[in-house]
């Protein structure tokens, strides 16, 4: 049966012959292929995208469509187990490769700026008017317990971070935290260190979702108090609108963020509680993979907000022209997530 | 529309799942075992903290030791300005370290860290589940979306709580108490689905799968893959390989399992085990003739009992094993 051994000189179409199974002389025939599959997935998985010939790359489907076609036909006609387990290991390997992510990080940046993340912001538009009354609520319960108690206070804003900023300061002490402060130093290392802990935060809040959102409203909720009660602190000394102007030039941004940090929470939150009609893990990975767009979104806004925080609130020293630039802030987020990207999604919605 | 699943006895058969391709061609995956999750881990945060600790002493260094940095960043020289910048550099550095070195890697081609690398897992989609008839997952497309949740929910699972305890201390009972709970539950979230699911998975859609890597072994039946070496070397001393031809009879008492069985011991090629299978196959089929000389036996009974169940599957008979009748 087995053939002598000196034919294995005469090169591959004798072995082929010389094969004496069906299944072989199958496998013989297209391994040339499996193995130039295998060398274009290999070199992929090391990273040396580089090195890779443009006709291996443009052959890739192509020689994957072949494999799988090898490994349907091989289950159907073979029982070389080893064989069998090559093809399936290296199918799935190709499959890895071919159906990876799709785009490189600048064109996915792209097309995310261009419309990805304000679709995903208006995918979750109801838990965003949740997380909007929420955040309003915790400022409005700030201000009420420390008017009614300014024990409060300190329990809502914290002594290392009040400073000078207590009850009983004195309008002028208070006038001098939020104006003159145009010629300080080290603004940018201020700004860098704002930006790390509240995309820290917002991060927090995202995360938090995962236990049914109810963290992410308390966290919300903690926060906007602390605000509520500086505000009743400037009010009694009659700088109401200037405290709002010192907050609103960066706050315009960096509330709008942490609200939508909430929110992508809340939407987590919502999905696992409520799945509706899906199974709770797809409900989850869906909502999931939303409120990770808006997340992306929310740290390039921290960035944003940081800057505004650590530089224009510093420069400019008066009160309308802050109202001025977080006005135009919020306006211009407003307008973005409003519009971008719409007529797309829409065509987008219809082909579905 | 798969056959038998084939027997893989070196893995656990709880983490074996099928997933369905887009051309509709279902393949077996194996579930990271949780032992090699932990291990990529431990590595990626060592390497974070590495990285981490390199930066800082290499800033440090450039801006001429720590202590100047502290006490020259005010004012505004350009010395002081240089060493703002140097300051902001490190902020951002430490925040992508933490937040970003996960994502840059699973990004990629390969889906894997370089912990997950070494330990030969990586990340996949999970698919819809259950379209693909059998219990199926239908694979879909990884996308970046999917990599940023998973990898955003790490921060509650490990950093969060690991940052609390550090800085609640032992002495503060009932915070170090409620920080050790939490981080339990994430750690510990793996250990109660099947999936070996961490919460980042649940909110991403993906699985963590072990990395298939298989090389291509010789074809058994194509001639055997040791004897030609030799054969060139001494052929005027051995005799010519005997050729044993088996009958229908003899043939027709295994199945598929046993012909696996017969295959990885020929590939084994250990000794002590081809004589103990040819003494087993020699005495079911009542035959003497191969002593001494079992290898060619058994590869000759080898390939001539794969010929006939192949010729069995193409005309749709199956026989599974030595206890089975052939299916029509």
């Amino acid at each position: 049966m087995s053939a002598p051994p000196h034919e294995l000189l005469l090169g591959e179409s004798a072995a082929i012959a010389r094969a004496a199974l069906r299944s072989d002389r199958f496998r013989l025939e297209r391994e040339a292929d499996w193995q130039r599959l295998e060398r274009i997935v290999g070199r992929m998985e090391a990273g040396r995208l580089r090195g890779i010939p443009d006709d291996d790359l443009l052959a890739l489907p192509g020689l994957y469509r072949t494999v799988a076609s090898s490994l349907s036909i091989a289950r159907e006609t073979s029982l070389d187990a080893a064989t069998l387990a090559y093809l399936e290991a290296l199918v799935q390997r190709a499959w890895f490769v071919v159906y990876g992510p799709r785009s490189s990080l600048g064109a996915w940046l792209r097309g995310y700026l261009g419309g990805g993340w304000s679709r995903a912001v208006r995918g979750i538009g109801p838990d965003i008017a949740v997380a909007l009354f929420v955040m309003v609520a915790g400022v409005v319960v700030g201000w009420l317990l420390v008017a009614n108690n300014p024990d409060w206070y300190f329990a809502l804003v914290g002594r290392d971070m009040a400073g000078n900023r207590v009850p009983g300061a004195s309008a002028e002490a208070l006038r001098g935290t939020i104006f003159g402060n145009a010629h300080q130093n080290g603004m940018s290392v201020f700004a860098a260190q704002l930006f790390s802990n509240n995309a820290q935060v917002s991060i927090l809040a995202f995360a938090l979702g995962f236990a049914f959102g109810i963290p992410s409203l308390l966290l919300l909720v903690h926060n906007l108090a602390g605000l509520g009660a500086m505000f009743w602190l400037y009010h009694g000394a009659g700088l109401g609108i200037d405290f709002a102007g010192w907050i609103i030039v960066h706050g315009s941004t960096e509330l709008y963020a942490i609200l939508l940090a909430g929110a992508a929470g809340l939407h987590i939150g919502r999905s696992i509680a409520f799945p509706g009609e899906k199974p709770v893990l797809q409900s989850a990975g869906e909502a999931g993979r939303r409120a990770a767009l808006v997340m992306t979104g929310v740290v390039l806004m921290l960035i944003v907000a940081a800057l505004l925080e650590g530089f224009a609130r510093q420069l400019v020293d008066q009160t309308p022209g802050r109202f001025a630039i977080g006005g135009f802030m919020f306006l211009a987020w407003t307008a973005y997530f409003m519009l971008a990207g719409r007529a797309r999604g829409q065509r987008r919605n219809d082909r579905e | 529309m798969i056959g038998k699943r084939l027997p893989r006895p070196s893995i656990s058969r709880t983490r074996q799942r099928t997933i369905v391709t887009a051309e509709g061609i279902t393949l077996p995956v194996t579930i990271a075992s949780r032992g090699a999750r932990a291990g990529a881990l431990i590595l990626d945060l060592i390497f974070v903290v590495v990285l981490m600790v390199v930066s800082t002493v290499a800033l440090a260094q450039i801006a001429g030791g720590v202590g100047a940095a502290m006490s020259n960043a005010e004012g505004t020289s350009p010395a002081a300005r240089a060493l703002q910048m140097l300051v902001i550099v490190w902020i951002i550095l430490l925040f992508l370290f933490r937040n970003a070195y996960f994502l840059f890697f699973e990004l990629g081609p390969r889906g894997a860290t370089p912990g997950k690398r070494i330990t030969g897992i990586r990340i996949a989609a999970r698919g819809n589940g259950g379209e693909g008839g059998g219990g199926g997952e239908s694979g879909g497309r990884l996308t970046a979306e999917m990599v940023i949740a998973r990898n955003l929910l790490r921060d509650i699972e490990l950093f969060l709580p690991i940052v609390f305890l550090a800085g609640a201390g032992v002495d503060s009972g009932w915070a170090w108490l409620a920080g050790t709970g939490w981080f339990l539950i994430f750690m510990l979230f793996p250990l109660f689905n099947r999936d070996a699911l961490r919460a980042g998975d649940v909110i991403a859609g993906t699985w963590v799968l072990e990395r298939p890597k298989r090389k291509l072994e010789a074809a058994l039946s194509a001639g055997p893959a040791t004897p030609p070496a030799r054969a060139a070397h001494d052929d005027d001393v051995a005799p010519p390989p005997r050729a044993y031809r088996f009958t229908e009879a003899e043939l027709a008492v295994y199945g598929e399992f046993e012909l696996q069985a017969l295959e990885r011991a020929l590939r084994e090629n250990r000794e002590a085990s081809l004589d103990a299978i040819y003494l087993a196959i020699a005495g079911k089929i009542g035959r003497n003739d191969g002593w001494g000389d079992e290898r060619v036996f058994l590869e000759a009974y080898y390939t001539q009992l794969r010929a006939r169940l192949e010729a069995g599957m193409r005309m749709g008979r199956r026989k599974a094993d030595k206890h089975s009748e052939e299916a029509r």
